[in-house]
């Protein structure tokens, strides 16, 4: 029996590691693979069985070189056509942090794909072909991630090989940047010359180009602050589930379940459940079975009020002087995902928080174009991957605050009701 | 004294854990009637002490389901019966053998019991009307599973449509569903293999036995060191011989390979899956090695 459990103090390989999400946009040609690929290989994270089927494909199919991208393309259809179609997660990591990568296809369907990696990144990944220098692609993936908040920003600028190493280059593609993002929300850029294939810059400093002072890429993504990325001020506790055991042992446990999506709970605060405005005061949180003095995001816990107060699901726990303001008009920016097209007067179901409830789209104010930026007002219609204005009126009151504050609270998807489809994703703006 | 960001900094792990918890509370405050699927193995065991973790002290509020192929390790039923006694939770056998007793699925003695598993489980939905059924599966493990939701749609025919996969955006998932159709829901996406085991490690979590060192006589197969066992006749030329052994991944006794090994305890597996050049599938499961979509052409049936 004595190996049938485990040894206590065991040793923690990744327990007291950080976690960084990234989502990696660019072109297909501009070496996303490769640079994957080459994470994934210098992390030692690619395994010996998935590289020889890798290698036996490519030379199936007559490559020269090991297609690293058949690493990457899952299905079936994506090996068939050589593109990515979907979103993968990759995970790799390091002594000290672990790497999940949301790795979008830089093809047609960009934006909806490229919302759904973002929608959770820390860190955006954007790559250019140094020969070709900023592209509209470029330019859109900057918009994308700017516009869904992704708090770090980085431009790698690959292929420096086949530019001799140019530092000249680097710095042109390096200005044109900084000068475009100015007119977007990207809170922090680091801009770096890499080769994907030849490995500069990637995991081990470049010995061509001796000009350049920053960071590897590997280096920057290790070290990159994104703890500060939480709002740790504004008190912010969807209810997800209501704990009550009925059972002889804790006849009278009523429990507020949920994960915290803003500020720091403790016991004794003064707090207001939203939207019935009725007030009380934590008597005690829980994470399984031991209590915690505090509770902030990302935490999952569970909650305890002194007062018998109603609260179920969909209602949201705040600071008395500091709670969202409950709302049915929603002003927000929002990326149609769905082949029709959305128009004024459609209703949709909403989903926000741990909310539910039903939408009419009463406005389409204007029409982004995301190589531009210009506002297209004369459009009254969105339609695949298109990102616009919208108004709507929603049959409960949203518990919502500015996406730009919080990404949790500040976020919803629409949904047809007919086929059961998430249609579009929300940003409320504020 | 004032605290910093650093100081509400959440590992890596405890993130992970705080995002299954989040999705395990999800499905049971939306779905009607979900399900855990429970294998035994090292991750539906970290599965099921998730969904403990989420509702305590509430029991956990959804049964969970083995589908019995009728070739599993006696070893890992044992450690099954006992968590699910421990816990108190509900425990649904859909069993092969009886499936094909009752004609659900044919066992016409060509179709290895992994595949007759997902008739035997999709029946064993239909049947209970599980409109959710929890999943162990990881992204880690697999390509195809690399390109799976959190929530994932299947349609009355519990078929996995690759192509018309609904987006996931935040952590707010759509639980839409038509009469007949299901959802499967995979809390621990995210995890890794090292993962499992820092978790299993850390949260002090009883395993079946096959997963540390010990002797077992095995013979070779396709590169594989398999149990010796009547369930599994030697073919011509094979020779079992006593190893020292343990295995990664728990399913099929007939399928499912071991590697030798003297870990006996988890910071030597750590260390032992750390250095491994190969994946748990790829290292040890016949199933997986039948075609190169062998695991996403499963998944479309209705695996999981």
């Amino acid at each position: 029996m004595s190996t049938d459990t485990t040894t206590a103090g065991a040793a923690d390989v990744t327990t007291g590691m950080d976690l960084l999400r990234f989502a990696t946009a660019g072109s297909v040609d501009d070496g996303k693979s490769t640079l994957i690929g080459r994470l994934l290989f210098d992390s030692k994270s690619i395994f010996a069985d998935q590289l020889e089927s890798v290698e036996a494909t490519s030379s199936a199919k007559g490559h020269d070189y090991v297609d690293l991208s058949l690493l990457t393309d899952g299905l079936r259809s994506e090996r068939e056509q050589g593109i990515t179609i979907d979103v993968a997660y990759r995970y790799f990591a390091t002594p000290n942090r672990k790497f999940i990568i949301a790795d979008t296809p830089g093809h047609v369907q960009y934006t909806r794909n490229m919302v759904t990696g973002a929608s959770t990144a820390d860190l955006g990944l954007v790559l250019v072909d140094a020969r070709n220098g900023l592209t509209e692609q470029s330019r859109r993936h900057a918009v994308l991630l700017s516009l869904l908040r992704v708090p770090h920003l980085v431009l790698c600028i690959n292929k420096m090989d086949l530019v001799d190493y140019s530092q000249e280059v680097y710095e042109r593609i390096h200005d044109e940047f900084t000068q475009f993002a100015t007119k977007l929300a990207i809170p922090d850029l680091e801009v770096i010359p890499i080769s994907a294939l030849a490995g500069d810059n990637v995991v081990e400093r470049s010995t061509n180009m001796d000009w350049y002072s920053g960071p590897t890429l590997m280096h920057h993504l290790e070290h990159v602050h994104v703890a500060s990325d939480r709002d740790l001020v504004d008190v912010r506790f969807p209810v997800q589930y209501v704990v009550r055991p009925k059972s002889d042992e804790h006849h009278d446990y009523r429990g507020y379940a949920g994960q915290v999506a803003g500020g720091v709970l403790k016991p004794g605060d003064e707090v207001v459940v939203l939207p019935s405005g009725m007030t009380s005061k934590i008597a005690g949180i829980d994470l399984f079975d031991s209590e915690v003095d505090e509770a902030y995001p990302p935490m999952s816990v569970t909650v305890r009020l002194e007062d018998d107060v109603d609260v179920s699901r969909g209602d949201m726990i705040a600071r008395v002087k500091n709670a969202p303001t409950p709302s049915q008009d929603i002003d927000a920016m929002i990326c149609w995902m769905a082949p029709g097209t959305l128009k004024p007067r459609q209703k949709l179901a909403i989903k926000h928080t741990t909310r539910t409830g039903r939408a009419l789209v009463k406005d389409i104010q204007y029409r982004l174009d995301v190589n531009t930026l210009h506002r297209d007002q004369d459009t009254k219609e969105l339609g695949l991957n298109e990102i616009g204005r919208v108004q709507l009126r929603t049959t409960v009151p949203l518990l919502c605050d500015p996406y730009s504050k919080n990404r949790t609270t500040g976020s919803f998807i629409l949904i047809d009701e007919a086929t059961g489809v998430t249609v579009a994703a929300g940003m409320i703006n504020g | 004294m004032t605290k910093t960001h650093s100081d509400y900094r959440l590992s890596q792990l405890d993130q992970l854990e705080a995002e299954s918890i989040h999705i395990f509370r999800e499905v049971a405050a939306e779905f009607e009637k979900p399900v855990l699927m429970f294998s035994g193995g090292k991750d539906s065991i970290v599965m099921l002490r998730l969904a403990e973790k989420a509702f305590y002290p509430a029991k956990i509020p959804f049964p969970v389901l083995q589908v019995d192929t009728g070739l599993d390790f006696p070893e890992v039923l044992e450690t099954r019966d006992r968590w699910v006694n421990r816990l108190g939770v509900k425990l649904v056998v859909a069993s092969i053998d009886d499936a094909i007793a009752n004609g659900v699925v044919v066992d016409d003695g060509k179709t290895s019991r992994n595949r007759l598993q997902i008739g035997t489980l999709l029946n064993a939905i239909e049947e209970n009307g599980f409109t959710a059924a929890f999943g162990g599966g990881r992204r880690d493990e697999e390509k195809a599973r690399a390109k799976e939701r959190v929530y994932s749609h299947r349609d009355e025919f519990g078929q996995w449509d690759p192509k018309m996969q609904r987006p996931e955006l935040w952590s707010l998932y759509n639980g839409r569903l038509h009469e007949g159709e299901h959802m499967r829901i995979f809390p621990i996406s995210n995890w890794t293999e090292l993962d499992i085991w820092d978790y299993i490690g850390r949260e002090g979590i009883e395993i079946p036995s096959i997963y540390f060192s010990h002797q077992r006589r095995v013979f070779e197969r396709d590169g594989m060191l398999m149990t010796e066992t009547p369930l599994n006749p030697l073919r011509e030329g094979e020779v079992a011989a006593e190893r020292t052994v343990r295995f990664r991944t728990c399913g099929d006794i007939t399928l499912t390979g071991c590697v030798e090994s003297t870990a006996s305890n988890i910071p030597e597996i750590i260390e032992e899956v750390a250095a491994a050049r190969l994946t748990e599938r790829g290292a040890t499961r016949g199933d997986d090695r039948f075609s190169e979509a062998a695991m996403e052409d499963r998944k479309k049936e209705g695996y999981f």
